[in-house]
């Protein structure tokens, strides 16, 4: 479960953000629309505690985390968040299978190589494990990365534009993943987007 | 697939050198020239050392006729070079009644058999080498010999063996066909010149010799050599005390048609001269290194620039800064590591390469393929490049703003 109140970030006194209130409970998932320009990708990382806000408050499963140390927010973001980004990005040098457990070798958590194997079979790209990520399509690299931010069983599930550079047979596929993964281990996802294509996907919408 | 390896930071390390295989290659390539240079000197300089000074031991002086002392030495102890000529064995032998000169072995030398020098000589010289009989007896009459450990390995020579001699000192001379040594015995290796050397009495290269100019001149009619005629090429001298150092090399070279040469001395020049080369390959050695020091911390620049992201993701996912500075450290160290055992190995070989080249043409062979103390201290040198290289430019991982990073692409 994530919630966030009266979120506010400035990167300079031009550039301010107000957030509206947003709340996402366990197995639910939250869609927040928003064109360029609106802060999509601050509230994201605000919500991955990646940035701290200048004032507001964030509850992670329950837990006040918008105050924390970089080293403590570090430590709840590698155990409690997954994260997708919007251009799918992985360690370069690293096999498929090695850039998803590194999810769990950076968390300080054991190697579960049954489970990576078992999410590449359920993503569909079981074949493809022992490949560089480079060797892999968009819409495959977007389901590892998928895949990568499970392997913690994270609270919250945070997704920055997953579907902005696929088409749109794999937008619908990578959406539909998403949402059963997450419910399926019980996460809140959230979902950051200005893709338009999304928006009947997802009963619980805020606009930025 | 089913590997049973784990992730870890090693693992990573390695995946991101394999990864940029041709800069990792040219890192590694110039730390190992650079290593196996400077390691192929050290090995080189202490068995020249080695060889030198215990074949010099106990020798003060070496006398033999006038020119280059250098070549003295080289003829007489290390049997290198072609020797300067002959001496009177008169005067020779009246140093023995000098005070100060405690032994005196005279040495003939100028045939040889196989490339291998046929040596007369007195029993001191066996006693001063040490020279253990392995296998039969010391010789003991004229035209007896007893072989050295190598020359028996290389010649196969047995005892009982008769063998006909070649004049000069390599194997192209022309034969002595009508009288021939014979084999009395083989030396135990001890590591000395010995070990390359035919040994026999000194009246057996007079034979040889009187032979061989009554058959070639008829004129020649005194057939029994008197004490007088008789020459030897040179005399290993031992001193009683250092009081000899003193006086006697300047008493020989005035008053006598012999030099003398002071071994100490002559050896202590010609390292100087090599010392001169072998300090231009060091120095060039230690660029090599640095250049790749330079290439480890460029490639890794590089590779850091292209891998910024890369970095604020591992961040994001639960690494800590110091944790992937260690990872950068590992790639750095792991490439001096890859570089130093490389050149140790290129060093051996390069050694033994030497070392067939020199038994060939002086029948000195070079042993010593274990580590030298010095090499442990070029291993904690190749790490401390490897690690400042990839130190200098991983410190940016601490200013890295994970968010901006990971907001720009």
């Amino acid at each position: 479960m994530i919630t966030a109140s009266n979120l506010r970030f400035s990167y300079s006194s031009l550039k301010k953000f107000d957030f509206p209130d947003i709340s996402c409970k366990d197995k639910e998932a939250l869609l927040i629309l928003g064109q360029s320009g609106k802060g999509k990708t601050t509230l994201l990382h605000l919500l991955a505690l990646l940035l701290k806000p200048d004032s507001g408050e964030i509850l992670i499963a329950g837990k006040l985390a918008n105050s924390l140390s970089p080293e403590l927010a570090t430590r709840v973001r590698a155990k409690h968040i997954g994260i997708i980004y919007q251009r799918p990005h992985f360690v370069s040098s690293l096999s498929v299978i090695d850039n998803i457990l590194l999810s769990n070798y950076l968390a300080n958590q054991k190697q579960d190589r049954a489970k990576a194997i078992y999410l590449a079979q359920e993503l569909g790209f079981a074949e493809h494990l022992s490949k560089k990520t480079t060797q892999l399509s968009q819409g495959e690299q977007q389901r590892v990365s998928i895949a990568r931010s499970l392997m913690n069983d994270p609270n919250v599930i945070l997704a920055d534009e997953p579907t902005s550079s696929l088409d749109d047979s794999n937008c619908e596929k990578v959406i539909n993943l998403l949402k059963r993964q997450s419910a399926s281990i019980g996460a809140s996802l959230v979902v950051v987007t200005h893709d338009q294509r999304l928006k009947d996907e997802f009963s619980n919408r805020v606009t930025l | 697939m089913n590997r049973l390896y784990r992730m870890n930071l090693f693992k990573i390390s390695i995946a991101n050198l394999k990864d940029k295989k041709l800069n990792s290659f040219l890192s590694a390539l110039l730390l190992t020239l650079g290593i196996g240079m400077i390691s192929l000197l050290l090995l080189l300089d202490r068995q020249l050392d080695e060889q030198f000074r215990r074949n010099i031991r106990g020798i003060d002086m070496v006398v033999g006729a006038k020119g280059s002392p250098l070549q003295l030495i080289l003829s007489s102890i290390y049997q290198i070079d072609a020797p300067t000529g002959n001496v009177p064995l008169t005067e020779v032998n009246s140093l023995r009644k000098n005070p100060f000169v405690k032994t005196v072995i005279p040495l003939s030398m100028g045939d040889s058999y196989q490339g291998f020098r046929i040596v007369g000589t007195t029993p001191k010289y066996v006693e001063h080498f040490q020279a253990k009989v392995l296998a039969g007896q010391l010789y003991n009459a004229s035209m007896e010999v007893t072989i050295g450990s190598k020359v028996a390995r290389n010649s196969n020579l047995k005892i009982g063996d008769l063998f006909s001699s070649s004049h000069g000192l390599d194997s192209k001379g022309k034969t002595h066909g009508n009288k021939k040594y014979k084999v009395t015995g083989i030396f135990e290796p001890n590591g000395s010149v010995v070990d390359q050397l035919i040994l026999t009495r000194l009246s057996s290269v007079w034979d040889i010799h009187e032979h061989e100019e009554e058959s070639g001149s008829s004129n020649h009619i005194n057939a029994e050599p008197n004490e007088e005629d008789k020459q030897v090429t040179s005399a290993l001298i031992q001193f009683r005390n250092p009081m000899g150092l003193l006086t006697l090399p300047r008493q020989i070279n005035e008053n006598t048609s012999m030099q003398a040469a002071l071994p100490s001395i002559e050896i202590n020049r010609l390292f100087s001269l090599l010392g001169v080369g072998i300090e231009t390959l060091r120095a060039l050695a230690l660029i090599i290194i640095s250049i790749a020091g330079v290439s480890v911390f460029i490639s890794l620049y590089n590779s850091l620039k292209e891998r910024k992201y890369e970095m604020a993701l591992m961040l994001s996912m639960g690494a800590t800064r110091s944790r992937l500075f260690l990872m950068l450290l590992i790639e750095g160290v792991s490439l001096a590591v890859i570089g130093f055992f490389s050149g140790i190995i290129l060093s051996r070989l390069g050694l033994w390469l030497f070392s067939r080249a020199a038994e060939q043409d002086f029948h000195y062979s070079l042993r010593g393929f274990s580590i030298l103390p010095e090499e442990v201290y070029l291993f904690v040198v190749a790490l401390v490049i490897g690690a400042i290289a990839a130190a200098l430019p991983s410190l940016g991982i601490y200013k890295l703003n994970i968010s901006r990073t990971l907001a720009e692409e």
